[in-house]
């Protein structure tokens, strides 16, 4: 991919400092987005005009001597279950088809009020329900490296307008590995911060108490940088954390002299999970973790037990959250309405009928099974014990180690409909899951190349709040890839 | 985790000695037979804004004014908790005598038009006020399981043949009312009858509007009750099937819905049969209650802890700054002027009326207790009685008791003080009030016997029921021939003496 290389932090210099319009950066990416959107489909609207205006918008605020913000000019994808004020917002899905929000989500705001321009929103999995985006009601994703393969999901719009030059930055949603997953799979940056981190407000929600917003990037220096914007305290989003968050670009070169980096064996081929894991993946990994010996950690092995079980964990708490989540959409208020029933909960039974596809329709199966009476203390009161294990296990672990390392997925991108068993499916997520159950940041890095030479993410883990940790580790990671390509 | 407990006080214990003594209601049911009744009554907070946004409580308003993305419901968005909606209910609990404790929101999920998010934030299995006890004004208390917060529904309005839903063609959803902050006080099964759950109702009221929790307005949908209700033989202590009756929007309508569901069950239980348990909806122009879904068909609302929230933690010291600032409270005021001397019944009346403050500052000024009571009860259920001055009618009292005005002027007087805020001597001057003296008294009571010699014999010489009869009509023809002058005390004390002479 050579369109567009510019990094974010390079055109926001450029755009603050004045030596490049905004209005001139747009327009490749609007070029590239013109030339190869329609096999790509990474994009359920692009915004062209309201991208030009904002950017001369921007060129203006420049000329008058204002601080634009440190995004200034920066192209910028949003994943399309972020509400956006009068722009449609659909989650992919048939029942909010053409649902234009009154207000703007937190994150929203804080990137245009950083300067960035808003290039289209990006197609996801149905409610970002899925691992492939081939569960878009509006059709399937290609993986601009090669258009016969996933991108990964759900948030594989996003990760594909980054991978193929459409926007520098983009955000994603990730609930189980929804932005690192794709970002794995199309070779960029995605970090899932600290549950709290970054408001959830306007985000519409697949599973409360796991969703979080994160940036897809080419570069880690530009994924610190769209953090630092995102992340702080909202006072609309009861669960975002009430302290002030520092900024981590300030960490970008630290190293990863003397930092403790445990190797997760349970995600390296030991244990029940092993057979799930490329080799491929399995020995980028194992390079990784040299990289890091190289640059002066200490790398060593860690058992935490109870990932196995994370994804039976995942698979009740999510769908019971969704299930309740996703009972408004009833068709009394807004989206789609099937008319001609014969009372109200004729109504509302046909309207989600047509309006929710299968996958969705599954997990709100699911979760209602779950939660049910009589059925509760065995799937979700089990599965948040279960969740409290994994936040032990993890935390046992940080007491010895800085950092954990994974791959991010257990394979590199596969062709539509090669995982048509959804619980084929559901198993691409093993590795980042744990993350969302624990509320810990983890991101994913590409790092070399398995199978048919596609990339391979590699993930890093920390504790709660330990996204300086990450980005530290992550740019020694991206430092050894870019000298081993030279 | 935080819990705060009441702690037991003097007045506490000598009150629970008591209880026993207490006359429970009776004569609601056939013989034989004895309520038991739980109630849930849900109040609207007296909040300017919503439980969880930042659109106004205000009722009244045109549909879907007082709204908000937030208690729209609309996708994304996410509830923050009204801190004054937790004070309201926090000095609710204080005053309900509960537990005050860290609380979790739960999600109660089903399908309702008018509930935007198709779940409704309440608590369940945690919920900010546990275990606490009201007083009613005969002294029986009532307990109190919990009293939760919750979020309200919108309202549907059924356009259509009858305005029922199961023909309407069309319906209307008004969502001013959802996300109004609501607090859930449900009570123990200890009501045993009509009447003792208004008197409970009512001081529930009483209580939520002098702690300024909510206005408890019946009529505004502020207050509602929703009473379970069930019956078994009288001294057993069984729980049989309850049926929960609804819509019951006003005191009267709770008395008159509980009489009818209690003889409904006696009548069942006497055919032989058994109620169902099922949601019954009070009717009340037809008079009685009509099934509603059956509760062995109820829904499973499948709650969970509302992930978009965090539990609700009070600090002691809230707690204490709440605990402080509570005003005096209706059972404690009644006890006070029980303490003075007040008659019980009277106290009540006069704290339910809101004059207590009036009589406690006129006994303190020196004016007879049961006096000062009597006037209040009788005389003082008047518009403006409020702004009366308690030293001119702690002398209006003592003029009175003094045997300078008879009741009959002390009344006249009364009343003319209330319009005019004038002082009691200069209005009873004006008026030409001046007690008869004795002597010319005993005069027209002497004419009077001379007049009417057969009811004096029947005076003399009657049984209680006769002579009493009797005395009221020499009473009465002593005012009349006085013009009201006369001095009702001295008037039977000189008929005693007459008749003792005899």
């Amino acid at each position: 991919m050579t369109a567009n290389p510019q990094t974010a932090l390079e055109i926001a210099a450029d755009v603050r400092s004045g030596s490049r319009l905004a209005a001139a950066v747009i327009e490749p990416y609007l070029a590239e987005i013109a030339q190869r959107e329609g096999e790509i489909h990474a994009f359920n609207e692009v915004l062209a005009d309201g991208a030009r205006l904002e950017a001369a918008a921007v060129d203006r605020r420049v000329a008058a001597g204002e601080d634009v913000g440190p995004l200034a000019g920066v192209p910028i994808a949003l994943k399309d279950n972020m509400c956006t004020r009068g722009i449609p917002t659909t989650c992919s899905s048939k029942i909010l088809e053409g649902w234009k929000p009154p207000y703007d989500a937190t994150v929203v705001q804080r990137v245009a009020e950083a300067g960035a321009i808003l290039v289209g929103k990006t197609n996801l999995d149905e409610f970002a329900m899925g691992s492939s985006t081939e569960n878009s009601a509006f059709g399937p994703t290609k993986n601009p490296l090669d258009t016969s393969l996933v991108p990964g999901g759900s948030s594989g719009g996003s990760a594909a307008a980054v991978a193929a030059g459409f926007a520098p930055l983009a955000l994603g949603s990730d609930t189980g590995g929804s932005v690192r997953q794709p970002a794995a799979l199309c070779g960029v940056v995605g970090l899932k911060p600290t549950y709290g981190a970054v408001s959830r407000y306007g985000l519409i929600a697949f599973a409360s108490s796991l969703d979080q917003i994160g940036p897809f990037t080419n570069t880690v220096a530009d994924a610190a940088a769209l953090f630092d914007v995102i992340a702080g305290h909202d006072e609309k989003d009861s669960t975002s954390i009430p302290e002030a968050i520092a900024p981590i670009t300030p960490h970008l070169e630290d190293g990863a002299g003397g930092l403790r980096v445990g190797v997760i064996s349970e995600l390296t081929g030991s244990g029940p999970l092993a057979d799930g894991f490329e080799p491929e993946v399995l020995a980028q990994t194992q390079a990784a973790a040299e990289a890091l010996a190289a640059a002066g950690a200490t790398v060593s092995e860690v058992s935490v037990p109870s990932t196995i079980y994370g994804l039976s964990a995942y698979y009740i708490i999510g769908p019971a959250e969704a299930s309740s989540n996703l009972a408004r959409y009833d068709g009394v208020r807004y989206g789609l309405r099937v008319e001609g029933a014969a009372n109200t909960k004729g109504m509302m039974i046909q309207s989600r009928t047509a309006g929710f596809g299968a996958e969705v329709k599954r997990r709100i199966m699911l979760g209602t099974y779950a939660l049910s009476a009589g059925y509760y203390d065995a799937f979700y009161g089990k599965a948040q014990r279960v969740r409290t294990l994994i936040i032990n296990d993890f935390n046992r672990a940080y007491e010895d180690f800085d950092v954990l390392l994974s791959p991010t997925s257990p394979c590199v991108a596969f062709p539509f409909g090669a995982k048509d068993d959804p619980l084929t499916m559901y198993l691409n997520d093993v590795a980042t899951l744990p993350s969302n159950l624990a509320g810990h940041p983890a991101i994913s890095v590409p790092f070399g190349s398995g199978r048919n030479g596609l990339p391979v993410g590699v993930q890093v883990l920390a504790p709660m709040l330990g996204e300086r940790r990450l980005i530290q580790v992550a740019a020694v990671l991206e430092a050894s890839q870019n000298g081993a390509g030279q | 985790m935080t819990e705060v407990e009441q702690p037991v006080s003097a007045t506490m214990l000598s009150s629970w000695a008591s209880i026993s003594d207490v006359p429970r209601e009776q004569g609601a049911l056939p013989d034989g037979w004895e309520f038991v009744i739980g109630l849930e009554v849900h109040a609207e907070l007296a909040t300017k804004t919503k439980m969880f946004s930042p659109a106004r409580n205000q009722f009244g308003s045109p549909p879907n004014t007082n709204v908000h993305p937030v208690c729209l419901g609309l996708p994304g968005t996410l509830p923050v908790v009204n801190g004054f909606a937790v004070e309201l209910s926090i000095r609710l609990g204080l005053a309900l005598n509960c537990t005050v404790q860290r609380c979790v929101f739960a999600r109660k999920n089903y399908f309702y038009p008018d509930m935007p998010k198709d779940y409704q934030i309440s608590q369940y299995d945690r919920p900010l006020n546990i275990s606490g006890w009201v007083e009613l004004a005969s002294g029986h208390r009532v307990g109190i399981e919990r009293a939760h917060m919750e979020e309200d529904t919108g309202k549907s309005t059924h356009v259509g043949a009858s305005g029922r839903i199961h023909d309407a063609g069309y319906s209307l959803v008004d969502y001013n009312r959802a996300g109004v902050p609501l607090i859930e006080i449900v009570s123990h099964p200890d009501i045993r009858g009509p009447e003792e759950a208004k008197a409970y109702v009512g001081e529930l009221q009483a209580i939520l509007i002098a702690i300024g929790s909510s206005d408890g307005k019946f009529e505004e949908g502020s207050l509602r009750v929703d009473a379970n209700i069930s019956v078994r033989p009288a001294g057993s202590d069984e729980l049989r099937t309850r049926c929960e009756v609804k819509n019951v929007n006003s005191l009267r309508s709770l008395g008159r819905a509980i009489t009818y569901e209690g003889k409904r069950h006696v009548d069942l239980y006497e055919a032989g049969e058994h109620p169902r348990q099922e949601t019954r909806h009070w009717d009340e122009a037809g008079g009685r209650t009509r099934a509603g879904r059956s509760k062995e068909q109820a829904e499973d609302y499948r709650y969970f802890a509302d992930p978009d929230l965090v539990p609700v933690d009070p600090s002691p010291q809230w707690i204490e700054e709440i605990r402080a600032a509570l005003p005096s409270l209706p059972r404690d005021r009644r006890i006070a002027l029980v303490a003075m001397g007040a008659d019980a019944k009277a106290a009540a009346i006069a704290v339910d009326r809101d004059m207590d403050g009036l009589a406690v500052e006129a006994i303190n000024a020196g004016a007879d207790p049961g006096r000062v009571l009597t006037q209040v009860v009788n005389n003082l259920a008047v518009d403006g009685a409020d702004t009366l001055d308690s030293h001119n009618f702690a002398e209006l009292v003592k003029l009175e008791s003094g045997g300078k005005l008879t009741s009959t002027q002390a009344k006249t007087v009364l009343a003319e003080m209330v319009v005019s805020g004038r002082a009691p001597t200069d209005v009873a001057i004006e008026l030409g009030f001046e007690a008869m003296d004795s002597s010319s008294l005993e005069s027209v009571i002497d004419g009077l016997i001379a007049d009417n010699a057969e009811e004096w014999e029947r005076f003399v010489g009657g049984d209680d029921r006769e002579r009493g009869k009797m005395q009221g009509f020499f009473t009465g023809q002593v005012m009349k021939l006085t013009k009201g002058q006369a001095d009702g005390k001295a008037v039977n004390q000189i008929l005693q003496g007459r008749r003792n002479r005899q």
